[in-house]
C-alpha cells in the first residue's frame, strides 16, 4: 500500500469535512468503547489476565527464535511448510509462486493486516491472479478500491447508504438488479455472491492472530466464519504471519482470547476460533491438501531489544482505536498507511520510515486512553514520545516549530523569567480580552483561532499568583 | 520448500533476532527452562465463573450459549433424533440433513423419525441443515468445540444455513484449558487434528455501521442438543 503518511495534515482537513465519515465515527465513539467497558466488569479476572497477557507475549518476543523454530518444527513434522520472509518483497514472490505451483486464477482471502502491508493485491492482480477480499468489510472495500479505515472493521468508515450504492453497481451484473436498503439484505447479498466465490477458489490466504509453538497450528479468530471458509474448500491453505505471532503453547493463547475478543469488540467469545494444524490427515473428507506458512520480517527483528521492543506485544485488538480522540475525529485513512490510531502511530515509523510518518505520533494528546485499554499494557504513549524525539533530532520539525520550542525551554528553565513573562501575558490578555471575555483572533495562535475563540483569563493574575495567595 | 534460498532466509531471519537480543542461539539453562515451560504449560488466571460442579457447568453453558444467540435443547438419548424433527419443524426447515458419519451419531434411533431424511458425509453448498457431534462445550462463554476428522467434516460446520450440534451433558468442560487437555489425551500431544473449531453461536458481521447481523458466512442458525446421561 503506498503510503500518504506524509499528507497527514492535508489528510485530517479532507476527514474532517467529509460528512459521511463523521456520521460513522459518531457511531464508533459509543459503541466498541462502551461494549468493551461492558465486557471487562462482567469478567473479575480481566485486569489479571492483561497482566498475563503482556507477560506471555514479552516470553515470546524475549525467546522469539526458539519458538518460531519450535514452532517450524511442528507444522513440518505434520506435513506442512514453513517459509521465511525476510522482506514484503520475498513475502509477495513465496505467495506468488505458491498460487502459480497450483496453476490458481482466484485466490480466496480472509482479512490479513499483513496482506495489506505487503501490499498482496496488487502483486497477485498483475501476475493475472485475482485476490478476492471475503471479510464483508474487505470485500466492500475492495469493491470501492479503497484502504482499510480500522484494523477489526474495515469498512467502518462508510454508512449502510454508501454500501448499498456500492453493491448495487457492481452486484447488477451479477443479476441483482434492486438497490437493496436493509442491513440484513445486504448481508445475504454479499454472502450469496462470495459462497460461489469461495467455492471456486484455488488457493485460500489468511492471516493469523496466534501461532502456536506447542503444536505448530495457526489461530484464527473471526465472526463471519469467512477464514474457516478459505482455510477449508480451497486445495492449498497459505497461511500469512509476521513473526511477532508466534507464542508458545495452547494454555497462552487461553489467556489472550479471553482478553482479545473482549478488548476488540466487547464479546464473550468471537463466533469462530478456529486452529489449524498442517493439511488434510488421511480419511478427511474435506481441507486443504497443502498447507504453506508464510512468516514475515518486514523490520520487526531489529526493533527486538530496543526501547520500541514493546510495540511487537500488540495483538491487534483495535482497542487502541476505538478509544482515540485523535482516530475518532480523523478516521483511519488519514492515517495513510496500513495501520491507523494510536498502534499506527508506533508502528508506520518503525515499518516504512520516520521521515514519511513523522506526523503519526504528534496526533496525539497523550490522554493515555489507549494504554489504559490495551490488553497487551503497550505503553503507547511513551512509544510516540520516543518517536517524537527522533523525529525532533532528525530536523523533521519545521524550522519555527523547533525554534519556538527553543525558546520555550529558555523560558521555562529559569523560573524568574518565565513567571515575568507569564504575568505580563497574563496581564495584557485580560486587559484587551475584558469586554468581551474572548479573542477572535490573537497574534501567533491563528491556528487556534481560526476555528474557535481563544478565552481570556479571569482577573486575579496567573497560576502561581493566585497558588501562593492562596497557600495558608 | 527446504530450497536453499528459504534456508538462508530463514537464517537472516533468526540470526537477526539474536543479534537484536544481545545473544547467540539459546543454550544451557536458558534453553532448558523454556523447553520446560513448553513442555508444562502455566496457566493464566483462573476464571472463577466457570469452576462448578458438572450439572451447575451444563446450567452456565446453555446460558452463555443462548446469550450468544444460539438454541438449545435439553433432552435424555432417546429423545435426539425426536427433537431435531421438531426443531426442524418448528423453523419450517426442510426435514433433510447432512449428518456427519460418527459413531456417536450413528447411535440414536433416527429410524423413529420417517419424516427425516439424511445423509451421511462432508457439507456440501447446498445443504440446508447439517447435524454433527462435538467434541467439548465450554461453560466459560458456551462455545462448541469441533474437532476435525473422518468422522467430524470440517464443512458440516460451516456451509449450511442451520447447524445442529448434539452435545453430551459429559463433554461440558469450564473453561480452554481442559479442552486442550482433552485434545491432547485424545490425539497424541503432537498431534491436533487438521482443524479445531470452536464456535459460539451462529456466524456475524458488525461490518456495516457496527450493528449485528446474523448469518455472514457460516450458519444463520446454531442450535445445540445437550444430551443427559
Amino acid at each position: 500500500m503506498q503510503s500518504t503518511a506524509h499528507d497527514f495534515k492535508d489528510n485530517v482537513g479532507v476527514a474532517l469535512a467529509d460528512a459521511n465519515l463523521q456520521d460513522s465515527l459518531a457511531k464508533l465513539k459509543v459503541g466498541f468503547s462502551e461494549r468493551r467497558r461492558e465486557a471487562a466488569e462482567r469478567l473479575p479476572e480481566f485486569e489479571a489476565l492483561r497482566d498475563c497477557a503482556r507477560d506471555i507475549k514479552n516470553h515470546a518476543l524475549e525467546n522469539l527464535d526458539f519458538y518460531l523454530e519450535e514452532f517450524e518444527r511442528k507444522v513440518t513434522a505434520l506435513g506442512g511448510h514453513v517459509h521465511w520472509a525476510p522482506t514484503a518483497e520475498d513475502a509477495r514472490r513465496i505467495i506468488a509462486e505458491l498460487c502459480q505451483s497450483m496453476g490458481a486464477r482466484t485466490v480466496a482471502k480472509s482479512k490479513s493486516m499483513v496482506a495489506e502491508e505487503i501490499a498482496l493485491n496488487d502483486h497477485l492482480e498483475s501476475l493475472g491472479i485475482a485476490p478476492i477480499e471475503t471479510d464483508l468489510g474487505e470485500y466492500i472495500i475492495q469493491l470501492r478500491h479503497e484502504p482499510p479505515s480500522h484494523i477489526i472493521a474495515p469498512a467502518v468508515h462508510l454508512t449502510k447508504d454508501q454500501v448499498a450504492d456500492t453493491f448495487f453497481e457492481h452486484h447488477r451484473k451479477l443479476g441483482f438488479t434492486r438497490r437493496l436498503s436493509e442491513r440484513n439484505d445486504l448481508v445475504a447479498e454479499a454472502r450469496h455472491v462470495l459462497r460461489q466465490k469461495f467455492l471456486d477458489a484455488d488457493v485460500g490466504l489468511t492471516g493469523a492472530n496466534f501461532l502456536v509453538a506447542e503444536t505448530g497450528s495457526s489461530m484464527l479468530v473471526t465472526n463471519e466464519g469467512n477464514a474457516d471458509l478459505s482455510n477449508t474448500l480451497p486445495r492449498m491453505h497459505i497461511v500469512l504471519a509476521s513473526i511477532e505471532k508466534v507464542i508458545p503453547t495452547l494454555e497462552d493463547a487461553a489467556v489472550l482470547l479471553r482478553v482479545l475478543a473482549r478488548s476488540a469488540t466487547g464479546q464473550e467469545s468471537s463466533a469462530y476460533t478456529t486452529l489449524n494444524t498442517g493439511p488434510k490427515r488421511p480419511g478427511d473428507l474435506d481441507g486443504p491438501e497443502h498447507y504453506h506458512v508464510v512468516i514475515l520480517d518486514n523490520g520487526r527483528s531489529a526493533v527486538l531489544g530496543t526501547e520500541m521492543q514493546d510495540m511487537l506485544r500488540c495483538i491487534r485488538c483495535g482497542a487502541c482505536m476505538n478509544h482515540c480522540p485523535v482516530y475518532g475525529a480523523i478516521g483511519g485513512h488519514a492515517y495513510g498507511w496500513v495501520y491507523p490510531g494510536p498502534i499506527g502511530a508506533v508502528l508506520t515509523p518503525q515499518l516504512i520510515g520516520v521521515e514519511e510518518a513523522a506526523n503519526l505520533p504528534n496526533a496525539s494528546t497523550f490522554c493515555g486512553r489507549c494504554e489504559s485499554v490495551c490488553p497487551v499494557r503497550i505503553p503507547l504513549p511513551r512509544l510516540m514520545r520516543h518517536w517524537r524525539e527522533r523525529e525532533f533530532e532528525r530536523h523533521l520539525t519545521p524550522r519555527a516549530a523547533r525554534q519556538g520550542l527553543k525558546l520555550w525551554s529558555f523560558i521555562a528553565r529559569r523560573p524568574r523569567l518565565y513567571r515575568a513573562l507569564t504575568a505580563l501575558a497574563n496581564r495584557a490578555l485580560s486587559l484587551f480580552g475584558r469586554a468581551e471575555g474572548r479573542f477572535h483572533t490573537l497574534p501567533l495562535a491563528g491556528a487556534w483561532t481560526r476555528f474557535r475563540d481563544f478565552p481570556a483569563p479571569p482577573a486575579g493574575g496567573t497560576f502561581h499568583a493566585q497558588w501562593s495567595r492562596r497557600r495558608p | 520448500m527446504t530450497d536453499a534460498p528459504n534456508q538462508a532466509n530463514r537464517a537472516a531471519i533468526l540470526n537477526g533476532i539474536r543479534r537484536s537480543l544481545h545473544r547467540g542461539e539459546l543454550v544451557g539453562a536458558a534453553r532448558q527452562a523454556v523447553e520446560a515451560r513448553l513442555a508444562e504449560p502455566p496457566h493464566g488466571p483462573a476464571v472463577k465463573r466457570a469452576n462448578l460442579d458438572q450439572p451447575a457447568k451444563v446450567v452456565l453453558f446453555c446460558q452463555w450459549a443462548e446469550a450468544n444467540n444460539a438454541t438449545v435443547a435439553r433432552v435424555a438419548p432417546a429423545e435426539v433424533p425426536g427433537e431435531v424433527a421438531a426443531y426442524l419443524a418448528r423453523n419450517n426447515l426442510p426435514a433433510q440433513a447432512a449428518i456427519a458419519p460418527s459413531p456417536q451419531l450413528a447411535g440414536y434411533d433416527w429410524a423413529s423419525q420417517k419424516m427425516l431424511s439424511l445423509r451421511r458425509g462432508r457439507g456440501e453448498a447446498t445443504d440446508q441443515v447439517s447435524i454433527t457431534g462435538a467434541f467439548a462445550g465450554i461453560a466459560e462463554t458456551g462455545t462448541l468445540v469441533m474437532a476435525s476428522g473422518p468422522e467430524h467434516p470440517v464443512t458440516l460446520n460451516l456451509l449450511p444455513d442451520t447447524h445442529i450440534a448434539v452435545l453430551r451433558e459429559s463433554d461440558i468442560v469450564g473453561g480452554y484449558e481442559e479442552v486442550w487437555n482433552r485434545l491432547r489425551a485424545g490425539y497424541g500431544k503432537d498431534r491436533l487434528p487438521r482443524t479445531v473449531n470452536t464456535i459460539t453461536g451462529p456466524s456475524r458481521t458488525g461490518d456495516i455501521e457496527q450493528t449485528i447481523e446474523l448469518g455472514a458466512h457460516g450458519p444463520r442458525r446454531v442450535h445445540i442438543v445437550v444430551v443427559r446421561e
